[in-house]
């Protein structure tokens, strides 16, 4: 199982039920033609996400991995999404010490009514990374990446 | 396990773009799959007796239904599977439909993604536990936040049904925009004749606390059980002594204070009742424009006061309660039209928005209910209606139709005729939009009976010539240019959301939308519940709309919470955090990032552990991301079972 051969890449979303997970269904309901690369994992609030995540996620094969919340003050949780920032915000900045090229890991906040914001952050992300190709590794990520294997 | 795994057709919705069939077939692969099929509709009654059936024949232990997105059936189906005989929590969804079928054609793409979807929910599945809910006890009070006709109805609603209701309304007075009104379309019916006995209602009711000039301070808490904190602002006048008498009014040397209530139409007094027939009919001090505050001399009204009300040294007053459900009615004011500079842009005196308008036409309004021009106070003779002012107009990001405009500015058009038999209405319009009961006609009878002069088009220009005003536009049906010369211009101003509404949704924990209107718990299926738990809403804060339908959605608001509220238990979701205890090492970390205090220190045979209140946690999953040592979990979303899912979609 996989994506399809020369069409598709792995792309990863991880988002919050209550906003972006609902802003991805606003933009199907509108029928808000998108590219099918994508996979989501709904996950209660951004704040749930553990950065190693988005690194087991990427390590395992993802080429892209794409993080969506509530906005800055507006999260179902109170401040689950500040959190999410400051840890995600670390993980990008950590990423390329791993020999991940950080554009294959974006982060950003869409509202459940934002169905078109949606269908424009998925389209931009899905362009990135096939503009980027599919991942290589460098000799660290490989290690990282056995390592990974080994501990399943 | 035994999982049967269920592709949802959803008629053409999903099979137009994805072979179910072939789904059905590579999830039969999957690891502890034991039946996997298609299904017409998965939710009608044959869909989930057909998932019963399956159940039993293949005793299955789990289910996992691919179809639309869970946020929409996810309760459907789990009840469904409890009817099997299955715990609620041994289900996952595929969204295959908003996620895949509906956002793109290629069937090849399609089928191949939605088979992945539902290897992931497989993935899942496999790890998931039967969760059971707790139940704990709940506070039966309602809070309505916000005054307006919405608020009252849903306040009176649930107060006849013997709920206790808290009212916060941050003017002095209830009423809302209703409360300004002089007539109401369709029937032109006078307003406050119909509000005015429900806001005395609203004072009267054994079961209301009206807290008024006061606002939602902050918010915590959950469904059943939220804590709030109200500030009552200092009005400083002592309510409990005011007798609303009016004296201090008559008295205020302050003449020219702005008049709120009047929509700046004349000016009014520092000391203010807002109308005669305000509730609670209380007096309070507006600080700008006080002698006492401005200058530290004055003290009239406390001198004329027959009942030594007044109080320069009054503070804010915090109120502090429980309630189980909370209405928030907080209505919507007008957008602030001067950005429009073809118009004036506030420069020209009788140019005037369609509320000032209503003050005009009101006979408790500061010009007892005689049209004046504000410039020289004559009365008017030919009058000029401009609809969609800052309404349905993308340049200024407001796209959207305010809904109420066409119909009042109707109605407006028939009372400028009723009180002055010799004036000449016309009103420039982009469309009309009369789809209520009895308003079509209405608009209708504009025309023909009062002989307002529709023009289709929008105007370019407004201004000064001599006494009068040029108001100059586009005839798009005549296809000319037309020029009237006005002596008063009403402007339909378009309506936002109430200032600060995103505000107090972030403490309600709601959302809103990119306009600040509060966001519905599902477009159609949930008008007046929000995605939070015990939290509803009513009138035009959720979406512009007119007095009929405001009503009923504080009714509706009404309905709900008294459902919630008329139970004695709740049952908490069984979806929130529990502590290894083994592997706590006592750090605290979790205790600090809670958002809503659910963790406690306990100690554990002289040991430091983290405990979760299971009532008080939300389920957010903050703790689990935090805790160094994983040994604090969220149930249902454990780091294995999301991590499963990402397994499912790696190559490595
Ligand atoms: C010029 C004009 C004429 C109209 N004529 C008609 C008509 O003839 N017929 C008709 O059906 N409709 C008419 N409407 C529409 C009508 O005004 C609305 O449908 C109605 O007022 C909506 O009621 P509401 O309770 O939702 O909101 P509102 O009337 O806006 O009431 C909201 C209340 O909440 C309070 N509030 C706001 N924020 C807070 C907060 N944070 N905390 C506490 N309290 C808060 C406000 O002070 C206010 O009292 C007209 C509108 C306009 C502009
Ligand atoms: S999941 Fe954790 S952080 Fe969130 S409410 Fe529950 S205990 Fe608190
Ligand atoms: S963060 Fe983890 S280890 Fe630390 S107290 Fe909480 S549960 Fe225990």
């Amino acid at each position: 199982m996989s994506v399809l051969k020369e069409k598709e890449l792995r792309v990863i979303g991880f988002l919050c039920n209550w906003c972006s997970y609902g802003g991805a269904d606003t933009a199907g309901v509108g029928r808000f033609a998108q590219p099918t690369d994508l996979r989501i994992v709904r996950v209660p609030c951004s704040g749930r996400i553990n950065p190693l995540f988005v690194l087991k996620a990427l390590l395992g094969g993802a080429d892209g991995v794409l993080v969506s919340g509530c906005h800055p003050r507006d999260c179902h949780y109170a401040e689950g999404n500040f959190y999410a920032r400051r840890r995600l915000e670390v993980l990008k900045g950590f990423l390329p010490v791993l020999g991940i090229d950080p554009r294959r890991f974006e982060y950003t906040w869409v509202s459940a009514s934002e169905g078109q914001r949606w269908q424009h952050v998925v389209t931009t992300f899905t362009a990135n990374i096939h503009a980027l190709g599919p991942a290589s590794f460098s000799p660290e990520a490989r290690e990282l990446q056995i390592l990974n294997a080994a501990a399943r | 396990m035994r999982i049967g795994v269920f592709i949802c057709h959803c008629g053409s919705n999903i099979a137009g773009t994805v072979d179910c069939a072939s789904v059905a077939s590579v999830a039969s692969t999957y690891p502890d799959v034991a039946y996997a099929t298609d299904i017409m509709y998965a939710c009608a009654e044959p869909g989930q007796d057909a998932i019963i059936a399956a159940i039993k024949e293949h005793r299955l232990t789990g289910v996992v239904v691919a179809s639309c997105t869970p946020r929409m059936h996810e309760p459907t189906f789990r009840k469904t599977v409890e009817r099997a005989g299955l715990n609620r929590y041994m289900f996952e969804m595929a969204n295959i439909r908003e996620h895949v079928s509906w956002i793109g054609k290629d069937m090849e793409a399609n089928t191949n993604k939605a088979s992945e979807l539902v290897r992931m929910a497989v993935s899942k599945l496999r790890l998931n536990r039967e969760l059971k809910p707790k139940s704990f006890p709940v506070t039966k009070r309602l809070l309505v936040v916000g005054g307006g006709v919405a608020g009252i109805q849903a306040a009176l609603d649930a107060a006849d049904a013997g709920l206790e209701v808290l009212m916060v309304e941050k003017q002095p007075t209830i009423g809302g925009k209703m409360a300004k009104l002089d007539k109401t379309f369709p029937t032109v019916d006078c307003s406050s004749c119909i509000l005015g006995p429900r806001m005395v209602d609203v004072a009267q009711h054994p079961n209301i606390t009206l807290y008024a000039y006061s606002e939602v301070e902050s918010i915590s808490g959950y469904v059943g059980n939220f804590d709030v904190k109200i500030r009552k602002k200092a009005a400083y006048v002592d309510w409990s002594k005011c007798t609303g008498c009016g004296l201090c009014t008559e008295k205020c040397p302050s003449k020219k204070s702005y008049d709120r209530f009047n929509e700046g139409v004349g000016p009014t007094t520092a000391i203010i009742i807002p109308f005669p027939q305000a509730i609670p009919k209380k007096a309070s001090i507006e600080r700008e424009y006080c002698r006492q505050f401005n200058t530290g001399k004055c003290g009239v009204c406390a001198k004329v006061c027959p009942t030594g009300a007044i109080n320069y040294e009054m503070q804010d007053e915090f109120i502090d309660a429980k309630v189980g459900g909370i209405v928030a009615a907080t209505g919507y004011d007008l957008m602030d039209w001067t950005v429009y500079q073809e118009y004036g842009g506030g420069r020209y005196p009788d140019v005037v928005t369609s509320l000032q308008y209503e003050r005009m036409l009101s006979a408790s309004g500061p010009t007892g209910g005689h049209i004046k021009r504000p410039s020289d106070g004559e009365e008017p003779k030919d009058v000029v209606f401009i609809q969609c002012v800052g309404s349905r107009d993308v340049s200024i990001g407001r796209p959207y139709c305010s809904g109420f405009c066409c119909m009042y500015t109707a109605k407006q058009a028939i009372l400028t005729k009723d009180h002055i038999p010799d004036s000449h209405s016309y009103v420039f319009y982009m469309d009309i939009r009369s789809p209520g009961k009895g308003y079509d006609e209405f608009t209708r009878r504009v025309q023909e009976e009062y002989q307002a002069r529709y023009i289709r088009g929008r105007v370019s220009m407004v201004y000064p010539k001599g006494k009068k005003l040029i108001v100059r536009g586009a005839d798009t049906l005549m296809g000319t240019q037309v020029e009237v010369e006005a002596d008063l211009v009403v402007l339909a101003v378009g309506a936002e959301a109430a200032k600060g509404a995103p505000h107090l949704a972030e403490k309600l924990r709601i959302s809103y939308d990119s306009y600040g209107f509060f966001m519905e718990g599902h477009p159609k299926l949930r008008p007046v519940e929000t995605n939070t738990a015990g939290v509803f809403l009513a009138g035009a804060c959720q979406g512009l709309k007119d007095i009929p339908s405001s009503v009923a959605q504080g009714s509706a608001a009404a309905a709900k919470a008294l459902a919630l509220l008329s139970r004695d238990m709740l049952d908490s979701d069984p979806q929130i955090a529990a502590v290894n205890v083994n592997r706590c090492v006592g750090c605290r970390k979790c205790i600090e990032v809670c958002p809503f205090k659910a963790i406690q220190e306990i100690d554990l045979r002289g040991q430091p552990k983290a405990e979760v209140i299971e009532t008080v946690c939300q389920g957010c999953g903050l703790c689990n991301a935090t805790c160094p040592q994983g040994a604090i979990q969220l149930s249902h979303f454990t780091d294995n079972q999301l991590l499963a899912e990402v397994e499912a979609l790696c190559r490595f």
